[in-house]
Parts: structure tokens; sequence; C-alpha cells
């Protein structure tokens, strides 16, 4: 049984299915990359894994290390490991980042048992995923993304995702916006989050990000269904051909 | 709902007051000036919706309710409820219980050199002329029936004053609390403020009221800032859950002086706070903030009127609210720029959060301009909670009710950042941050959920 399997997905925003009949399995120490061109419905794929409410599934399934993912809510669901990189991360005036980090990674911590982190534990733990990132203490003191340029918002991301370490992540669109120098530092971060225990779905329009994180499994999402699923050569040919050739030879 | 009762009809509120013994004593001008005030609020009567500034705050149930002269309560410290109001340990306190000033229950030993802080009736024993033409200047009577009854009829009251180019770092904290008797009981509060000449000072007001019968603490204050003054002002308005708090300010702002306000309401049945502002000095600055957050059937009513009198004044207003359960929230905020008040600076935000679907906000600014050469802005924004703030929080294992904390603190942080005393700040952080807890934790039912 593979960590996350979903089934025949059929989901729809405000009446429009937008996915329409999802099969994909993604198993612990996998890395998988989702492409597919825009308005495929790879985004609503990642949102409805983490538990958007804006989302309705109409029918299918979606089990997650056994359990029903659908019966949970959003903060159950990050609690029990799952994790989404935002393609567009959300500011938050007024609640300042440390803090806003502080309060997640307890409350991921207290459902694994471990114990709660005071302020000054979780600064000195906090510090070393700072440098894996190239993030300063001092972005940390500012209100979540508020003022983050573009790479910022996605370094501070993936420095979310090292802090509560997941089981499942969805990394949505994680390399657009980045120079070439800000793509190294999120893919090293990335590479270093690769585990046997971990699996990672990186949701991306472009091959780029895929020649610094190399994909176990790739998969071409169209029209909201997986139309070709393939090794790491897919995504080549998909860089070299485009979507077009790839959907036709689907 | 009955009908809002008409000032033609006989109401409770008013035969209450017929049994109200006059104010008696005090000097010749008084007198007149009280016959006065009472002859008007008799004229006026309790507004009823159809006067246009009190169109969303219906007085019909305080109308109806019989309140009785609040007594004045002698003895001890008992009087002053423990855990209500601001915590201010470095400050120096004054008490007012049921609208008398308590010496007695005051820091007046150690009030700092420059301040002086009287009793009302006490000053008025010893220079019966020294306040004609100063007492009421402020607080106009047309169309303020609740001034003119606190005019008719008030007790006691506060006088503070502030020696020119005296610096006061110790903070004054006037600590007025209501107390009813066996039955609904009335009072009306007084506080006169005069800061001298390039001085500068804090007052901190903690307005609380205990349980039981309702209160009713009808306030008047008048605040005069002489030139280069900087007075910083600021106000919590904790009132028991069936208690009326109805406040009428005026503060005239002399030449590059600054006048800095906070007023957070977190408890009453209904409380509103009506504030006539004037930048009579040129250069003069104020900063006109508050905040609310209520629940149940609170209704909270800020009414402002920022009067620009002379030329590059400027003027900030900046409320956040926050409203659950049935309650209500009312702000009518007008910048009125006069003929000669050229390069004019005014700024007014109000924004609500409404956090159950029987939460009711309404929001009337105006700007009223007669110069050419002015800078005015306003905005009002109400709406619930950020869904992609609160997924987000959510996306991170954070509970749907410690997101919805987070996110309303931080709502109303944002303007107690602007207090710029640090202690005073952090009190009234700790008063946002123990509410929010309190209401997370179901008190009184006074949230139906977020």
């Amino acid at each position: 049984m593979a960590l996350l399997e979903i089934r025949s997905l059929h989901v729809a925003v405000e009446g429009r299915e937008i996915l329409k009949g999802i099969d994909l399995d993604v198993d612990k120490g996998e890395v998988h990359a989702i492409m597919g061109p825009n308005g495929s419905g790879k985004s609503t794929l990642s949102y409805v894994v983490a538990g958007h409410p804006g989302y309705e599934v109409t029918s299918g399934s979606i089990r997650y290390s056994g359990t029903d993912l659908l019966e949970i809510e959003a903060d159950e669901r990050a609690r029990k490991g799952i994790f989404l990189a935002f393609q567009y991360p959300v500011e938050i005036p007024g609640v300042t980042s440390s803090t806003f980090l502080r309060h997640a990674v307890n409350a991921v911590r207290k459902e694994r048992g471990a114990p709660e982190l005071d302020p000054i534990e979780f600064v000195r733990f906090m510090r070393e995923k700072l440098k894996l990132l190239n993030i300063t203490e001092e972005l940390m003191k500012r209100p979540v993304n508020v003022g983050f340029s573009g790479g910022e918002k996605k370094r501070n991301e993936v420095l979310q995702m090292a802090l509560l370490e997941p089981r499942l992540a969805f990394l949505d669109e994680t390399d657009s916006g980045l120079d070439i120098d800000a793509l190294r530092v999120v893919a090293d971060g990335v590479n270093a989050l690769r585990s046997p225990e971990r699996a990672m779905v990186l949701v991306t329009h472009y091959q780029r990000m895929l020649n610094y994180v190399v994909p176990d499994r790739v998969h071409v999402l169209a029209h909201g269904k997986i139309v070709r699923s393939g090794g790491k050569e897919l995504a080549l040919e998909l860089e070299e051909k485009g979507y077009a050739d790839a959907l036709a030879a689907a | 709902m009955p009908m809002a009762a008409s000032a033609t009809e006989p109401m409770p509120f008013l035969k209450g007051l017929e049994a109200a013994p006059a104010a008696g004593g005090g000097p010749a001008w008084l007198a007149a000036a009280r016959a006065e005030a009472l002859a008007r609020f008799r004229e006026a009567g309790v507004p009823t919706p159809k006067v246009e500034s009190w169109k969303y705050t219906n007085l019909a149930r305080l109308a109806r309710t019989a309140f009785a002269p609040a007594l004045a309560i002698d003895g001890g410290a008992q009087a002053i409820p423990a855990g209500r109001g601001l915590a201010l340990p470095g400050a120096a306190r004054l008490v007012s219980v049921n609208g008398r000033f308590r010496p007695d229950l005051s820091d007046l030993a150690t009030l700092p050199a420059g301040v002086e802080v009287e009793g009302l009736a006490a000053h008025l024993a010893h220079a019966p002329e020294g306040l004609a033409g100063e007492l009421g200047r402020l607080v106009g009577l047309a169309g303020r029936p609740f001034a003119a009854l606190n005019a008719a009829l008030w007790q006691d009251g506060l006088v503070l004053r502030v020696a020119p180019g005296a610096t006061i770092e110790t903070p004054l904290h006037l600590i007025s609390i209501g107390v009813a008797g066996g039955e609904p009981s009335l009072f009306h509060p007084r506080l006169l403020v005069r800061v001298g000449k390039g001085a500068s000072a804090t007052l901190v007001e903690s307005h609380v009221s205990l349980g039981g019968e309702p209160c009713f603490a009808n306030e008047v204050s008048e605040v005069t800032l002489a030139e280069g003054a900087v007075f910083h002002h600021y106000r919590l308005i904790d009132e028991a859950p069936e208690s009326y708090h109805i406040g009428t300010s005026g503060m005239s702002i002399g030449r590059d002086a600054h006048y800095d306000s906070f007023a957070f309401t977190v408890g009453g049945r209904l409380v509103r706070s009506e504030v006539h502002l004037r930048l009579d000095g040129p250069g003069s600055d104020a900063h006109v903030n508050g905040a609310y957050l209520v629940g149940g059937e609170s209704h909270v009513d800020n009414t402002g009127l920022i009067e620009h009198v002379a030329p590059h004044a400027s003027s900030r207003q900046t409320f956040k609210g926050v409203l659950f359960g049935r309650a209500r929230g009312v702000f009518q905020g007008k910048i009125l720029v006069r003929r000669d008040a050229q390069k004019t600076d005014g700024y007014q935000l109000h924004q609500a959060l409404l956090l159950s679907p029987g939460a009711e906000v309404d929001a009337k600014p105006e700007l009223e301009i007669y110069a050419d050469d002015v800078k005015c802005s306003h905005g009002a924004t109400t709406g619930a909670l950020d869904a992609d703030a609160l997924f987000y929080l959510m996306s991170r294992g954070i509970a749907e009710a410690e997101a919805w904390r987070m996110l309303t603190e931080a709502f109303v942080k944002e303007v107690i950042e602007e207090v710029k005393i640090d202690s005073v700040a952090e009190a009234f952080r700790d008063v946002l941050v123990g509410r929010l807890a309190a209401i997370e934790a179901g008190d009184g039912g006074r949230r139906e959920g977020p």
C-alpha cells in the first residue's frame, strides 16, 4: 500500500469540474513530478490534498497512510505529516514569522508526541534550517511573507517544510519566478530533505527544476486527467517537444 | 421591538430624573449653567433614531430603564475590582467611584512635580470662580442631550493641570468605577484637563463597572492643549455586560501641540464615545485611534468630529472593530475643514471584522471641506477573516480556533502598536490577548464560533 493513494478523483470548483478522474500512487522515498500546461488542474490537485475548503470532491478517494484524507480538515492533515508549499504564499500582516512557525512546529510536534519547543529552543532549531536556505534571522522577525521578495517567499516555503518535517510534501510551482541562483538554493533545500521516509510531489510547468531535483516518476496532467506517466526521461521529452506533441502521443 | 420613546412621552428614565435631587450648592454661575442644561435635556429628551447622529444607535432599552442616581460609596479599596482595568503598576493611580473622585484611594502623595490633580467639587469649593468660562467650553450642549444631562447633574469630577514646560514621564491612571446599589444607577463623571505650554503628559483611563444591576456612566471630558503641548490620552472601556456608557469629549489642540489618543472598548451593553476635537492652532496634530472587541448583545458606537480650524494641521484616525455574537458596531467619523484651514492633512480609516453571522456594523465616514488646498482621505472596510490566511495557517498544522485567534489578535494589534507609551501598549495587548482567550474558551456564549 502506497503512502498516498488517489483513486478516480473528481473535483469541482464553484460547480465547474477541474479534475476528471485522477489515479495516483506515491510511496515513501519517492519523488514524483506532475507536469502540465496552465489550467490543467495541477494546483487544484495540490490544494485538494492539503485540504483547501474551496474545492469540492464530487467523487473518488484520497487515502494517506491508510486513512481517509477527505474526512479530516487541513490542520489535522498537516499535523499528520502533509505539507503544501504554496505557489503564492499568503501575506499575514501582524503575525510575526517566527511566532507563526513556532506555533506550527509545536502543533505538529504535539501530534507526534514530541515535547513542545519554547521560544529559545525554537530559535536554536530554526537557526540550522535558516542556514540551509540562506535566510536571515532578521526576515523571521517580520510579519509572515509581508514585504518578502518573490525568492524569499519561495525559500520561506521550503524552510517551513524543513521545520515541519512532513512525510508527504506537495511543492506547487516552487520554481516559478526564481532566477537561477535562487532556484539552486531552493533545489538544494529540497534535495536535503529527500529521505527514504518522505515522499515529495513537485508540481511544475517547466522542466528546469527537474535538472536539480531528479524525480523518480513523471506524470503529465492535462484537462483534469493524468494522460502519461513515465520515468525522468519523460520530462526531457516534454522540454524538447512541448506539451502539444506529448499530448498528441498520449 | 417596542417603539423608541419620544421626548413628549413620560418614560422611566425621565421619571428617575424627576426623583433626582438637584445637585446643589456652588457658585451662582454654576447654578445657572446647571438649570439651563437641565432645561436643554428636558427639551431634547433621550434621542430616538430619527435624530441623525443617533440613527444607528437605538436607546429604547436605556430609556425604558429607571435609573436612580448612583450613591456615593465610602469605604475602602474593595471598591476596585481585582483584575479589571489596565494593569499599569508604574502609573500614578487616580480613583473615582460613581463619578466621585476618591483622594483616599489615589496616589496623590507620589504625583510627579508639575501635575495638579483635584476633585472638581473640592476645586470649586476653594476657587468658586476659577472654572467659570472653562467648564463646558469645549462640549457645546446643542444636539448633545447627554452632555446637557451631565452638565445639569454632575456630582464631582477630576481636574487635571499640567504646568507649562513640565515633562511628566509617569503615566496617570484614572480608574473610574461604577457600582450599582440595588437598582440601576446613573452617574455623571466629569474630567477637565489642561496641559500647559510645552508640557507633556500621559493620562490613561480605565472605565469599569461591577456586575449586578446596570450602571450608566454618562461622562463628559474636556481637554485643552496649550502651544507645543504633547498629551497621550488612552482609554479602556470595560463595562459590565448590562451597563451603559455614553462619553462626550471635547478637545482643543493649540499651536504645534500634539494630541495622541487610543480608546479600546471591550465591554458594555451600549457604549457610545462621541468626540469633538478641534485643531485650533496652526501646526497642531492629532491621532484619534480606537478599537473595539465585543460580542453578545453589545453595541459600540464611535462618533467623531475632527474639526480643522487652523492651517497646517494634521489629523489621523484609525479604528479597528471586531464583532461576534449579535454585537453591533457603529462608526461615524467626520472630518470638517474650515475655510482658513489650508494645508490640512486629514486621514481616517475604519476597519471591522465580523466574526459571526449575527454581528453587524454601520460605518459612515464623511468629509466636509471648505478650504481648497488640503489633503484628506478616508476608507472603510468590513468583512470576515481572510480565508486565504486562515487556510495558510491551518495548512501548517495550526488548529482553526488558534488560527482564528492569531489573525484577530494581529488585526487589533496593528492599531495598539500606535500607542506611543510602551508600558501602556503592553497593558492594552494583555487585555486583547486575555479577551480573545476568554472568547476562544467560549466565555458566556459571547461568541457564536469564528
